[in-house]
């Protein structure tokens, strides 16, 4: 399927990062080789501090490896790039600024051309159901909206590219659930390939159709996993169908296996 | 379902409710409200009448000496006369410019020497044990060497800015290295230069700290300017008040005492304006 796709949207090769703290040297990551495909979506699960939200540091470019190399489109990465797309854990929406400013703030700092931006950021707000609160300040919406605010934001300057580094985590559980289903719909239609990082099993299993197990650290790929849900037919199912389907508890019990969350030093 | 949901759940979280399904219970919760506010100013009021019936009978009854305290109404009598001349007025032109010049100055030096410090963490390693050092000497302590130093016009201002600018900086500083690192690390994503972090994102996010450091600079750089004024004036309120107590007129030094207390009033609470107006622009939820 996809992945004979020649180039692949994310080529990770033999990545090992050290990180010096004059207390010690650390081994965070070590022999990376991972290949994303275009228009794929893949989740990255490991207990805390495996350096799954480092892996994605590197792929977005604001950190060389120490060892290997990392190509997006099949160029080196170098300096983070307005093809890839980042959401962070927390919405990191800008107080000061109305909504659709937060949302241009990409195309602001890029130098881009501010009417199309404009143009782009109330579409986008519109679609996601925020078309009335533009003009309004991020304290004045709800956590799930802000997160969408942050969505439209990363959407703004159009990333083929996108690393959400638990994006879903700060919410409640009913907003994450729902939100969850609206942003796997929008990233399907859009065609984006999407690296997913997060500690909630559950949350990669419905999303992604690759789960990948990180080891402890020094964070090793451990396993890997298709996702596919043929009891659902060939339609790809919402993430909130996906969990219920028969085959969500067997990678459940698989991957939670896998983890050894249980194993705490 | 989630969008209509949530914002329903948040237009009603902020109470817009009709007035005219008012319960009993509720209106007589308004009017413990109402009633309580008018206490406190009753209090407030009354507490300052109290004061100033002491200190008019207080001395007239002998129980302290007149020569020391005066009278509240020779302090009126002495502040209509030395206002109609115009002295009064010029004194405090003169302590009121020299007040909001120093300022300006401690705050934008600080200001200045805040984003150095934020821009190069080596400098700032450099030069913390001596900013420290400098914000803890009383800088009171200054005030003869400025005068020998600078004349007794400079040295007023120096004060003032000598007082305010080491705490501005502790505070800025402190502030700037608050903004949470996932914006900085946003706007890096997005390519941001050093620069464009720090007008797009550490400016900006640090609105409320300093307009802080401007509630406290406004107070220091009065001290600042007084005590300058003790020392090296030929006019304003800190003058008044050495040239009062040396000819033993305490009416003119509990007259400039008085209009001190209206000034430090007056900015503090042009401060409260501004800071009402920004933060609600800025978007911080109160």
């Amino acid at each position: 399927m996809l992945r004979n796709t020649p180039i692949p949207a994310v080529e990770i090769r033999d990545v090992t990062l050290n990180y010096f703290t004059p207390e010690r040297e650390t081994l965070a990551l070590s022999n990376i080789t991972l290949d994303v495909a275009k228009g794929e979506f893949i989740a990255l699960v490991g207990s805390s501090g495996c350096g799954k939200s480092t892996l994605l540091t590197l792929v977005s470019g604001l950190m060389p490896p120490s060892r290997g190399s990392i190509k997006v489109d099949g160029l080196d990465v170098t300096a983070p790039s307005p093809s890839v797309g980042f959401m962070f854990q927390k919405d990191t929406l800008l107080d000061w600024r109305s909504i659709v400013d937060n949302v241009m703030l990409g195309a602001e700092l890029l130098g881009l051309d501010r009417r199309r931006a404009r143009l782009r950021a109330e579409t986008l707000l519109t679609r996601y159901g925020l078309g009335e609160f533009m003009h309004s300040l991020p304290h004045q919406l709800s956590g799930g909206m802000r997160q969408r605010a942050a969505l439209a934001r990363t959407l703004c300057c159009e990333p083929d590219l996108l690393l959400l580094d638990e994006p879903f985590s700060a919410l409640d559980y009913q907003t994450r659930l729902a939100l969850s289903d609206e942003i796997a719909a929008i990233l399907q239609a859009e065609g984006k390939t999407v690296i997913l990082v997060t500690h909630d099993i559950g949350e990669a299993i419905s999303m992604a159709d690759r789960v990948i197990v990180m080891s402890r650290r020094p964070g090793r790929i451990k396993s890997e996993h298709q996702i596919s849900f043929p009891s659902f037919g060939d339609k790809r199912p919402t993430p909130f169908e996906a969990r219920k389907c028969p085959e969500f508890a067997q990678y459940f019990q698989t991957i939670w296996d896998e983890l050894d969350l249980h194993e705490v030093h | 379902m989630s969008s209509e949901a949530l914002v329903d759940s948040k237009i009603a979280g902020q109470g817009q409710t009709a007035p005219s399904s008012r319960s009993a219970a509720y209106e007589a919760y308004l009017r413990a409200l109402r009633w309580r506010a008018w206490s406190i100013n009753l209090w407030q009021i009354g507490l300052v009448a109290v004061f100033l019936v002491a200190w008019e009978v207080a001395p007239r009854a002998g129980w302290i000496n007149p020569m020391l305290t005066s009278y509240p109404s020779a302090v009126a009598r002495t502040f209509m006369a030395s206002a109609s001349d115009g002295t009064l007025l010029m004194h405090t032109w003169v302590t009121l410019s020299e007040t909001i010049i120093g300022f300006a100055g401690g705050m934008f030096l600080g200001l200045l020497c805040a984003i150095a410090l934020w821009w190069s963490d080596y400098l700032y390693r450099v030069l913390d044990p001596f900013i420290v050092v400098l914000n803890a000497i009383p800088k009171i302590a200054l005030v003869p060497i400025f005068y020998i130093w600078l004349g007794d016009a400079a040295s007023i201002y120096a004060m003032a800015i000598a007082v305010s600018v080491f705490v501005t900086v502790l505070m800025l500083f402190t502030g700037f290295k608050a903004i949470d690192p996932d914006k900085v690390k946003l706007a890096r994503l997005f390519g941001a230069s050093k620069r464009q972090i720090l007008d797009k994102i550490v400016l900006p996010g640090s609105v409320p700290t300093i307009i802080s450091a401007l509630k406290v600079n406004v107070g220091l750089a009065l001290v600042g300017v007084i005590v300058g004024e003790f020392q090296a004036a030929k006019a304003g309120l800190g003058y008044l008040i050495t040239y009062g107590s040396q000819i033993f007129q305490m009416n003119l030094v509990m007259t400039a005492i008085v209009v001190l207390a209206m000034i430090s009033t007056v900015l503090f609470a042009a401060i409260q304006a501004i800071e009402a107006t920004v933060l609600r622009r800025h978007g911080v939820s109160r």
